[in-house]
């Protein structure tokens, strides 16, 4: 049985599944439970500085988008930071802490954009035993509008300079945690690493409205017939979490920056893909708050079973290992051809591939009339949207054209490798002529 | 009342009185909103869709389905009623396991098919419910058009008739509209009185009289019809049965399945209602197993339904079949009736084992006899009251017999004799009369 003990900037945990900071890690009764189903760390709830704590709505928190069945595919939330006081979460930290000492204990923070509030709840963390800090630079409702959380995380140089600061004040080691609310990802994780940060977690939520009543005239979630935007998280981010995490992994400014990914994990499968893209460990929120702790078990048994099937003894062999072919568009083979292939034992002849090419795409696929569905090669750009449109998993798959082949749709023979930066149609290869 | 299953002879009162209104439930039950989500997340919206091909009205079926998993079931039954004003009857009685159910692809990948039936269901029953009728009439045609028979086929023709534009008079022979969707469909599958509550929905477009009471040949003529209107339409169904043609068949005890599913839609308390011992059913079709079932539900003992060739061939589905064998219901295939054996009475039906080759069915000479009180007749219905004159095709209207003059529905030829299929030659029959009135080639 392959190892899922995981070892992110020296912090240790049984398993690379931590919980985010959400409303899942803010007191001690929730983190035990979590802790008792298996989950091998947990980002406390993000703490605020001393003083009153924040308030929260008292109508709904949370919107959300579903499949038919109700299941739960986007969720959104208006919740600010912990509204506990400061000291009722340190203690029942220290307490977790020194009962639960296998596990990763992390306490995230946002205190305002100055020195000493950052010194002075750094100090008083300090006693917790807890293993490290994350920075929360990613909130993008509420606390952003109070130049906390997003707004911090949208200014590199705020980043880097509040970074600097934890470093310097703490020996704990630093996360910094990243909104996706941003044009370019890797600009933050460059600020975070210029600063000292020992790793960055991506993606914070994404702003978003759900939806609208359309009776009321309000978006989702309203509270007395007004809403707000809320941050996006749940299944339907994941691709852009994973995106981020890609750039950051593979850009050289960050490259070898560790980082936690965070964004919509909800199986085995979802954390395998984060962390063949560079994450090293992953966390999780949405899926706990749909079905329960419980639902780590699943990642830890999928997981492992998947690494014994590649033979991966550690973590660390997976970590990363989708980087390498994660590159730009003008690198791509423009000579590699593939041509969809429907088969004939699979097709349950519902059309849709027909429909979707014949009105959208390329008119590459023919219907007979018994309802039997063929590519037309000479037609067929390999757009992969048969494939995308197929209700029978494996039905249509794309075939690649040996070498040599000649394709039927442009006359060429299929030759070797050569990419836009070297094609006779792109500008800036003639102006080099 | 004190009889109980086992009681001899044709009784009432089989069962403790509460056993009746649990036995004659909807044997469907409606979907709920949620339900109904979740079934029309099953369709996959298919491209020329099979499903609509085999609806013998042409429903658009991946677009209504659609409209159901967007919430707007209202907009679901438009699609459905556009093509079949009657589609909330069709929805609880199609055999859909022998047409669009059969064909769609989840059922060919998975034998699981879309629910399309239910989910009709769930469409209809959703905008009958606002009282709301979604249909008006196009502005006055001046044109009248008698329509005889006021079942699915006469219905049909005279709603689409009226939202042309034309007046419609419905002349019916028996006291309540609606033919074999009042008189001759099992109690389960349609309860709470749907059958009238349709048409009295159907009717809210306006244009059309019904005169109940009036047969053709009796009270009025065709002649005087066609004299009398711009264009005549002939849904009278077929209102004789078959015979028995074996020994005994004259015995008390022994009825027309039909007369029997009749009484028991008319009832207004089916504790009342005889029904014997020893039930056997001579048939094949939906009128034998609904017979069967629902004899079985009254509390007899045994019911047996004895049809001629093989269960393949019977044309009740084999989703009907089933339903009769886990009712309780016993199906002999592959035997003919030779006598019903008795004093005055019914006591038993003498059977000889058939075989079906390739010069037609032969008698074989091993037999059996079942115990029988009570023997329904269901080997089909025929044509009777055609108007004289008429040349019969297969003992059936043509659908178009003269000038001014068409047939649809049961009594005409053509096609199954199914609600809906009846549904689709009155609309059809609709649309041609509609043309010739206005002068427009057919």
């Amino acid at each position: 049985m392959a190892n899922l003990a995981s070892n992110f900037i020296g912090i240790k945990s049984p398993n690379p599944f931590w919980l985010a900071s959400a409303p899942p890690t803010d007191k001690k009764v929730n983190v035990e439970r979590a802790f008792e189903a298996g989950w091998g760390g947990v980002v406390w709830k993000t703490l605020g500085s001393e003083g009153p704590p924040v308030v929260n709505v008292s109508g709904p928190r949370y919107g959300a988008i579903w499949g038919a069945d109700r299941r739960l595919l986007g969720l959104n939330n208006i919740e600010l930071i912990t509204d506990r006081p400061l000291e009722v979460n340190l203690q029942e930290i220290k307490e977790v802490k020194r009962k639960w000492r296998d596990r990763a204990l992390i306490i995230s923070l946002m205190v305002p954009c100055d020195e000493e509030s950052w010194k002075d709840i750094l100090k008083r963390i300090e006693d917790t035993e807890a293993d490290g800090v994350e920075l929360n630079f990613g909130c993008p409702h509420g606390m952003a509008e109070r130049g906390m959380g997003s707004a911090v995380g949208q200014v590199p140089e705020y980043i880097e300079m509040v970074t600097r600061w934890v470093k310097q004040y703490s020996r704990m080691p630093c996360i910094v945690k990243l909104t996706p609310n941003i044009t370019d990802i890797r600009k933050p994780a460059e600020a975070a690493k210029r600063g000292g940060a020992d790793a960055v977690s991506l993606i914070n939520t994404i702003n978003s409205i759900t939806s609208v009543d359309l009776d009321d005239f309000a978006p989702e979630p309203t509270i007395d017939g007004k809403g707000t935007h809320g941050g996006y998280c749940g299944p339907a981010v994941k691709p852009i979490a994973l995106n981020m995490v890609a750039e950051i992994a593979r850009s050289p400014a960050t490259a070898g920056l560790p980082i936690s990914g965070i964004g919509g994990v909800t199986t085995w499968r979802d954390a395998a893909e984060f962390m063949a893209l560079g994450a090293g460990n992953v966390q999780v929120c949405t899926a706990a708050m749909t079905y329960g702790f419980k639902v780590v078990q699943e990642m830890i048994s999928g997981l492992s079973d998947y690494m014994d099937r590649k033979g991966f003894a550690d973590t660390s062999e997976l970590v990363g290992r989708a980087v390498p072919n994660v590159t730009d568009w003008q690198y791509l083979n423009l000579n590699y051809v593939t041509k969809a292939h429907i088969s004939q034992d699979d097709c349950i002849k519902c059309g849709r591939c027909y429909i979707a090419c014949e009105d959208t795409s390329h008119q590459a696929i023919e219907m007979t009339a018994d309802r039997t569905f063929k590519v037309k090669d000479e037609e067929c750009v390999a757009c992969n949207l048969c494939v995308n449109v197929c209700p029978v998993e494996n039905c249509i798959t794309m075939v690649e054209m040996p070498k040599g082949e000649v394709d039927p749709r442009t006359g060429r023979a299929v030759s070797d490798y050569a990419n836009w930066t070297q094609h006779p149609n792109n500008p800036s290869v003639r102006a080099a002529e | 009342m004190s009889n109980s299953q086992l009681t001899p002879g044709i009784v009432p009162g089989r069962l403790p009185a509460a056993a009746y209104a649990e036995n004659f439930a909807d044997h469907e039950p409606p979907l709920d909103r949620h339900e109904a989500r979740v079934a029309a997340d099953r369709c996959y919206f298919c491209h020329d869709a099979p499903c609509m091909t085999a609806c013998p009205t042409s429903i658009d079926i991946p677009l209504f389905i659609r409209q159901i998993a967007t919430g707007t079931p209202e907009a679901a039954a438009r699609t459905i009623l556009g093509q079949n004003i009657l589609g909330g009857m069709c929805a609880r009685v199609c055999p859909t396991e022998q047409l669009c159910e059969e064909v769609c692809v989840r059922e060919v990948a998975e034998g699981k098919p879309v629910e399309i039936g239910r989910l009709q269901r769930y469409a209809t029953d959703t905008l009958m419910a606002t009282g709301v009728h979604p249909f008006t009439r196009a502005a006055s045609t001046g044109k009248r058009v008698a329509v005889v028979g006021a079942g699915p086929a006469g219905l049909a023709c005279a709603h689409r008739l009226a939202m042309k534009g034309h007046d419609v008079v419905i002349l019916e022979r028996k006291p309540k509209s609606g033919g074999l969707n009042e008189y001759g469909i099992a109690t389960y599958k349609t309860t709470n009185n749907f059958a009238q509550a349709e048409v009295s929905w159907l009717l809210k477009i306006g244009g059309i009289e019904v005169r109940h009471g009036v047969t053709l040949g009796k009270d009025v003529a065709l002649a005087d019809l066609l004299a009398e209107y711009d264009a005549v339409f002939l849904g009278i169904g077929l209102a004789g049965v078959n015979a028995l043609r074996a020994a005994g068949e004259d015995l008390e005890g022994v009825r027309p399945a039909v007369e029997f599913i009749a009484d028991l839609r008319q009832t207004e308390n089916r504790a009342t209602l005889p029904v014997g011992r020893d039930v056997v059913v001579i048939g094949g079709g939906m009128t034998a197993v609904d017979a069967a079932v629902q004899s079985k539900l009254l509390g007899a003992e045994n019911v047996t339904i004895v049809y001629r060739r093989g269960k393949e061939k019977m044309s009740a589905s084999s989703y009907e079949q089933e339903h009769a064998t886990q009712t309780g219901v016993r199906i002999i295939y592959g035997a003919a009736p030779l006598r019903v054996v008795g004093g005055d009475k019914a006591e038993a039906v003498e059977f000889v084992y058939t075989e079906d080759g390739p010069e037609g069915l032969k008698l074989s000479s091993e037999g059996f006899t079942l115990k029988a009180d009570q023997v329904f007749k269901a080997i089909g219905q025929t044509l009777v009251g055609a108007p004289e004159g008429i040349a019969l095709a297969g003992g059936k209207l043509p659908r178009h017999p003269a000038e001014k003059l068409w047939c649809g529905g049961d009594c005409a030829e053509g096609g199954e004799d199914l609600t809906v299929t009846a549904v689709a030659e009155g609309r059809d029959a609709a649309e041609d009369i509609h043309a010739a009135l206005m002068g427009q080639a057919g």
